[in-house]
């Protein structure tokens, strides 16, 4: 009886008791929801355009800020930096696509899933041996201030974080619906061989999509490194990044977004009142109990595309 | 020359019908499970014993389970080491509460008490399919070990957490706890993984396999065909944790001997059972033994290797450096045979049928 009071009662009498400390939680939750989408977004891209389940976009991610902070420790400006950075990045997508995709095309989807574990491990010992494996503090000159707005309280840092996201998203689906080469990618994403035969030149379409998602790890790792330091820590930050993916669905831009605004929140509302009553730490499981949860409802998730399957 | 099946006639549909049916396979074989009751306990130390063999072995179990839902019936699963967890836990609680209680009967219960569980995170496999279900069976993974971190029954309210292995004996022998020898509990393993392949390879060719591998294929078709997918699923679902629960239960009670829940973590059990049967093929039994052997054998190597040639690192540098030749081995490894060694053997046998006259 107690239990079920406190899991059904008590945190709603909480909630209607201080709206406004509930609305600082569902902040909290949207703003580190921006920063899963920003990992998630990764994701969704390599498998829109490639059908890769790419999980080394967290080690992507790791990779990224690392070199950034590598090179800036050697003194290169912030502006040179991130250029320098993208330029790896792109390399390293050429690579990826030269040595490994290029060799495993036509195979089904979790020898690309192993292949991509490998290549997880491959960029982990690579970006620490290059950089070091110690906790670095990255420092963009993003502004870290708290203030209050109507009694709530927000931080600049969130609030900017937030900004970028939504820029790149915006971008990006622009991209992918009005470029010739968006055009393209959604292409090769429906059909390898349609596209292939209509002229889609396949390795270039891989090569710009792993970029694009070498740049999206680059501010995904940005603003996370900034957030909390770059460290190995990063890598699991994937682990964060998959319920938001199946709960919006692999094949959707806005489901990365609004995927990882549902989570944050859940998240964060979940913990802070009802935490206490299963002892805490809920976080560990909760965004993928709810995304299991939703995934039982419409199992393409939210926004992927319909899965039609024929005899 | 030597390996051919000329002059071996069948005579009867059993015979015909048999797991190896070629002469010389079955003697290899026998020669194989002999040589490892009767000459690896002997020649092998204790550090190979502790260090490789066990864990080789008790990962194997664990990867023949996982190779059934995954290789066999199609599911793709990322959730082994809650299912090893449920029956390492379900284990202790058995012989700590039931003092009288047969080991081997344990190991067994145990296995069941993982189905169970394993039939329900296997529920949302009939709505849910490919990454999506890989994902979903991330909760089972994290939900449990979360679980059995936080609920003080699980591990008896001890004030550390851990669980450990009560000495229990068999036939006279202790087979778990800190006293029993590297070699007792090097035969319980083995003996738990014989009896598994054996177990799994009929099941596999026989009806229950069939229809897996129908409802791999395309499960729609296989629906229309008369196999119904709820329980063929759940099924799958059921027998491989079963196999991963004795495998977790084995896990402790044969080699860690006490552990906490970050043992059966994501990255520690997981994903290197996964690696076990992609590399060493999916829907193959054999396969999933090579491929533990592979994936267990791998980093031992590599972290003995540069030391024994004269070329010493920082623990550091050398860890990393295991990491990049470990994931560029899988890369290459995919490449070269994305089929694993199971096609590996296969090719190997059609080569040796044919060895020294190719024509």
């Amino acid at each position: 009886m107690e239990f079920l009071n406190a899991v059904f009662v008590a945190p709603f009498l909480d909630i209607a008791d201080s709206p406004v400390f509930f609305a600082e939680v569902v902040i909290g939750g949207l703003m580190s929801g921006v920063m899963y989408s920003l990992v998630a977004l990764g994701f969704v891209l390599i498998f829109k355009a490639s059908g890769v389940f790419n999980y080394a976009q967290g080690a992507m991610v790791l990779f990224a800020a690392l070199t950034l902070v590598g090179l800036m420790e050697h003194g290169a400006p912030l502006w040179l930096g991130l250029l320098v950075t993208l330029g790896v990045m792109v390399a390293l997508a050429y690579a990826i696509e030269r040595f490994m995709l290029r060799k495993l095309v036509n195979q089904e989807g979790i020898i690309l899933f192993m292949a991509t574990i490998g290549l997880n491990f491959v960029l982990e010992g690579v970006g620490q041996i290059a950089f070091g494996s110690d906790v670095k503090r990255l420092d963009v000159g993003l502004p870290d201030k708290s203030f209050e707005w109507k009694g709530i309280l927000l931080n600049t840092f969130d609030l900017s974080a937030t900004f970028i996201g939504a820029v790149m998203v915006t971008s990006l689906a622009l991209f992918f619906q009005y470029t010739p080469t968006g055009r393209a990618l959604r292409a090769v994403a429906d059909d390898h061989q349609a596209a292939l035969s209509v002229g889609i030149p396949l390795k270039t379409i891989w090569v710009i999509v792993w970029s694009v998602a070498g740049a999206v790890a680059l501010v995904a790792g940005i603003m996370w490194g900034a957030k909390a330091g770059v460290q190995f820590s990063l890598v699991l930050i994937a682990l964060k990044a998959l319920p938001v993916l199946i709960l919006g669905g692999f094949t959707s831009v806005p489901g990365a977004i609004v995927g990882g605004l549902i989570i944050g929140v859940g998240e964060k509302v979940a913990e802070v009142y009802w935490g206490p009553v299963f002892g805490g730490a809920i976080e560990s499981w909760f965004a993928y109990m709810l995304a299991l949860a939703f995934l039982l409802f419409r199992p393409q998730g939210l926004f992927g595309e319909k899965i039609i399957e024929r005899v | 020359m030597f390996y051919r099946e000329a002059g071996q006639f069948k005579t009867s549909y059993d015979k015909d019908q048999a797991v190896f049916p070629i002469m010389q396979d079955r003697w290899f074989i026998v020669a194989v499970i002999l040589a490892a009751y009767f000459v690896v306990p002997f020649v092998a130390d204790e550090y190979w014993l502790q260090a490789v063999i066990i864990p080789f072995l008790i990962l194997a179990l664990a990867a023949i389970g996982l190779n059934i839902l995954t290789g066999y019936a199609g599911q793709v699963s990322l959730g082994t080491g809650a299912f090893m967890a449920i029956g390492a836990y379900a284990c202790y609680k058995l012989t700590t509460n039931i003092p009288d209680l047969n080991i081997v009967v344990a190991f067994l219960i145990s296995g069941l008490m993982a189905a169970a569980v394993g039939i329900v995170f296997g529920i949302p496999s009939l709505r849910i399919k490919g990454f999506y279900l890989a994902v979903a069976t991330l909760a089972a993974q994290f939900f449990v070990l979360w679980l059995f971190n936080k609920v003080g029954w699980f591990y008896n309210d001890n004030p550390s957490g851990t669980i450990t292995a009560p000495p229990r004996e068999l036939f006279g022998v202790t087979i778990t706890g800190p006293r029993a020898t590297a070699e007792a509990r090097y035969f319980v393993s083995l003996t738990f993984l014989v009896i598994g392949a054996v177990v799994a390879k009929n099941l596999v060719r026989g009806r229950l396999g069939r229809s897996w591998m129908a409802i791999r294929d395309m499960d729609i078709a296989a629906e229309i065909i008369g196999i119904r997918p709820l329980q063929t699923k759940l099924m799958a679902f059921a027998v491989s944790s079963f196999y991963c629960g004795v495998a977790g239960a084995l896990y402790i009670f044969c080699w860690l001997g006490s552990a906490e829940t970050e043992a059966f973590d994501l990255l520690q059990v997981s994903f290197p059972v996964l690696f076990m049967i992609i590399i060493g093929g999916l829907g193959s039994i054999i396969g999933s033994i090579m491929g533990a052997a592979f994936i267990t054998v791998m980093p031992i190597f590599l972290t003995n290797f540069p030391p024994m040639i004269g070329i010493h690192m920082a623990t550091d540098l050398q860890k990393h450096i295991e990491e990049i030749i470990f994931g560029g081995m899988i890369v290459f490894f995919l490449i070269a045979e994305p089929h694993g060694f199971a096609r590996l053997w296969q090719i190997g046998k059609e080569k040796l049928r044919r060895w020294p006259f190719p024509y």
